[in-house]
């Protein structure tokens, strides 16, 4: 079986991770910076699978499965917020919600 | 024995504790009962150990009893330990019978207080600390009572702390006694770095080995304890203060400014008279500074018309005559003339009390007038402390107190002629100004109506003491009739006998000598302040009248040479560089505010910006570490 070096895999979660952080530093709707989350999530998910199989233990995906869960109840917690903004402000422009500043 | 002598100072401070703590929540009735039955338990432990005391007396003289250690440092080794002798049994026995008569008392005349459960918290505090300060084996623990009385005596005369003048007036206490007691602690300190204990028997007895007399060091000494005593007893020129101290309620002025607290520093020249008898320049100077007090006191009191002012000086003058006598060496009529002046001072501020509170607040004698047949006891009990304080002769003890003193300022080895001089007119003065009060309070035309008349509580204490202002005296009777020695055969167990010179005077002539003098007194305040009142009224408006009635200007000058002046630097120094450093401080604070305050804009997306950089950097350091 072809395997790939396990670098090449860290590489490939380093790069998922770095694109969500991008995504969310660049993007200002707010949905995207949600999805943004949710890449970073997936990626940190993946470096727990890679150790698992690398290291031939069960405990990495078992810790995965959680990883999902967490990010499900995140997700859902988020797009309410969200909802709650766009009600609120009428926009989804991260910039344009910063009602929560010093005064001056 | 002993176990009284340990237990005579703990109940007025378990009083003191169970008032300040439960105060809030029991009735006044409680309280009332705690507090001077705190007192009154006193009172009869005293009795029992006083009469142990005195079965055993020519055999023991004094009881030692060690309650715990306190101070163990170094050399330094103070103890929680009382000594019972005959000079404190007489303190003790003022302390706690005045005392107790003026709790029960005070009762009645602060039952409408609010503050009620507070004052007796306090006086109990101040029995307790009196009592230690009399009680005490050393001088740490005799200086720990006698800051203690002065605290008391600042929370009292500021009792009613809702009047600004009050406050005033326990600061000004507090703070002029303080300059007395830094000179008393230099001393203290003197004593300890000499001998290297500080208990008062092993000092005095190192102090008459090792210390030559007239050296300089036993001159030093006895003049910084000297300062501590001035300012206490409220002596020249340290006496301002006792006038003010009048805004306190009329039972703390009769128990704490007049029987009591102002009596310390003639106990403490008492305590440590051998120290004083190795520094003969300083006992002449207690005598002169006691003569020229009593005389500029007299004088004050004469021109004044608060009922409450004229018996405050004339308490700073009848502590001249003690320490007058302490002066002279006449140690037994200072201490008689103490605990006679402790009865019929009290008497008179416990009745002036009454009167003030009868009518409503009215304190210038000029608008009362004619209470003698409204208050029939009070006018008695009145006119008995009066003319116990003006020793009306032969039948008031005041006249035995007094005449002791003045026989004993011509006639003991340290007198001299003028200072009997300064005593007879001092007491001439003394006939004039009780008897003007007398003739102002309680005779003449009503001017003012009495709101109610004073219940039991607050007469039996008056009558209690007008008995012994009139009693008190055959303890001690003079050679030339009488001969009784009663009093000076206990206190000289403890205090030495007064040297008398060897061409002696006649005493009876000097005793009728002034008794005319008092009679003439009473008799010139009978006819200028009742038969000729006009008299009287043209020398109150002349300024020699309102100098004495500013006591002489004393406050004036200290104003003009202290107050002022610092106040003037602290004015200009406002500024100094130690404020610098604190607004420096407090200045960083304000810009790394508004530094760190540009970083909170409610940007999501800068936050997450510093949030990466952030975790970059840490992550930065911990590869590159």
């Amino acid at each position: 079986m072809l395997t790939v070096p396990v670098e090449i895999q860290i590489l490939l979660a380093g790069i998922l991770f770095l694109l969500g952080l991008i995504g969310l530093l660049v993007r200002r709707n707010m949905i995207f910076m949600l999805m943004s989350i949710e890449i970073m999530f997936n990626s940190a998910g993946l470096v727990f699978i890679i150790a698992s199989t690398y290291w031939k233990q069960p405990d990495g995906q078992v810790m995965f499965i959680f990883i999902l869960a967490v990010t499900a109840v995140e997700v859902a917690i988020g797009l309410a917020l969200l909802l709650q903004v766009y009600h609120h402000f009428k926009t989804l422009d991260a910039d344009s919600v910063n009602k929560l500043k010093d005064h001056n | 024995m002993t176990t009284y002598i340990a237990l005579i100072p703990a109940i007025p401070f378990l009083g003191f504790l169970v008032l300040a703590l439960f105060g809030q929540k029991l009735t006044r009735k409680t309280i009332g009962i705690i507090g001077a039955g705190s007192v009154g338990i006193v009172a009869l432990l005293t009795f029992i150990a006083g009469t142990g005391f005195l079965k055993s007396l020519p055999q023991v003289k004094s009881y030692s009893v060690v309650v715990w250690q306190w101070i163990n440092a170094g050399n330094l080794k103070a103890d929680i330990a009382f000594s019972l002798d005959a000079l404190s049994l007489v303190f003790c026995f003022v302390i706690t019978f005045v005392g107790f008569l003026i709790h029960v008392y005070s009762i009645e005349f602060m039952a409408k207080d609010e503050g009620f459960s507070r004052f007796f918290a306090y006086m109990n505090l101040f029995v307790g600390s009196m009592l230690i300060l009399v009680l005490a084996d050393n001088i740490l623990l005799l200086y720990l009572g006698w800051e203690g009385v002065g605290l008391c005596s600042y929370l009292l005369i500021g009792f009613w702390y809702k009047e600004p003048a009050n406050g005033y007036a326990a600061r000004k206490a507090f703070v002029i006694t303080r300059v007395g007691d830094t000179a008393m602690i230099i001393g203290i300190f003197i004593l300890f770095l000499s001998f290297g204990t500080v208990n008062i028997n092993d000092l005095m007895q190192q102090a008459s080995e090792k210390w030559i007399a007239g050296s300089s060091i036993a001159v030093l000494t006895a003049a910084l304890l000297l300062g501590g005593a001035l300012g206490k007893s409220a002596q020249l020129p340290l006496q301002t203060w006792l006038p003010d101290a009048m805004a306190g309620p009329s039972p703390v002025s009769a128990l704490i400014h007049a029987a009591t607290m102002v009596t310390a520093g003639v106990y403490l020249i008492a305590r440590t008279h051998i120290l004083f008898s190795l520094a003969p320049i300083v006992q002449a100077a207690i005598a002169i500074i006691g003569a020229l007090t009593l005389l500029v006191a007299g004088f004050s009191a004469l021109a004044q018309h608060d009922l409450k002012r004229i018996l405050a000086y004339s308490t700073i003058s009848q502590i001249g005559y003690m320490f007058l006598a302490l002066g002279v060496g006449a140690w037994s009529a200072s201490v008689f003339h103490f605990m006679i002046h402790a009865f019929f001072k009290a008497l008179l501020f416990l009745a002036a009390g009454v009167v003030i509170l009868v009518l409503s607040e009215e304190h210038d004698i000029f608008k009362m007038g004619g209470l003698r047949k409204k208050m029939p006891v009070v006018y008695l009990t009145f006119l008995i402390g009066a003319a116990s304080l003006s020793a009306l002769p032969l039948i008031t003890a005041g006249f035995y107190s007094k005449d002791a003193i003045l026989w004993y300022s011509i006639s003991s080895e340290t007198g001299s002629i003028l200072l009997w001089v300064a005593g007879i007119t001092g007491a001439f003065l003394t006939a004039l100004y009780s008897f003007r009060m007398i003739f102002i309070t309680f005779f003449g035309e009503a001017k003012a109506q009495p709101a109610f008349l004073p219940g039991k509580t607050m007469t039996i204490p008056l009558i209690i003491l007008a008995v012994l202002s009139v009693f008190g005296g055959f303890l001690e009777l003079p050679e030339s009739f009488g001969n009784i020695h009663l009093f000076s055969s206990l206190v000289d167990s403890t205090l030495p006998a007064v040297v008398v010179k060897e061409a002696g005077h006649s005493e009876i002539l000097f005793q009728s000598l002034s008794a005319v003098i008092v009679l003439a007194g009473i008799y010139l305040a009978y006819t200028i302040y009742l038969k000729k009142p006009a008299l009287s009224e043209s020398f109150s408006h002349s300024r020699l009248n309102r100098f004495f009635e500013k006591g002489w200007g004393f406050d004036k000058f200290y104003d003009v040479i202290f107050v002022k002046p610092v106040v003037w630097l602290s004015e200009i120094d406002k500024d100094d560089f130690f404020d610098w450093l604190n607004i420096c401080i407090s200045r960083l604070a304000l810009l790394m505010n508004r530094l760190l305050g540009i970083t909170q804009n409610g940007k999501l997306r800068w936050y997450l910006m510093s949030f990466t950089i952030g975790i970059a950097l840490i992550l930065t350091y911990m590869i590159l570490r």
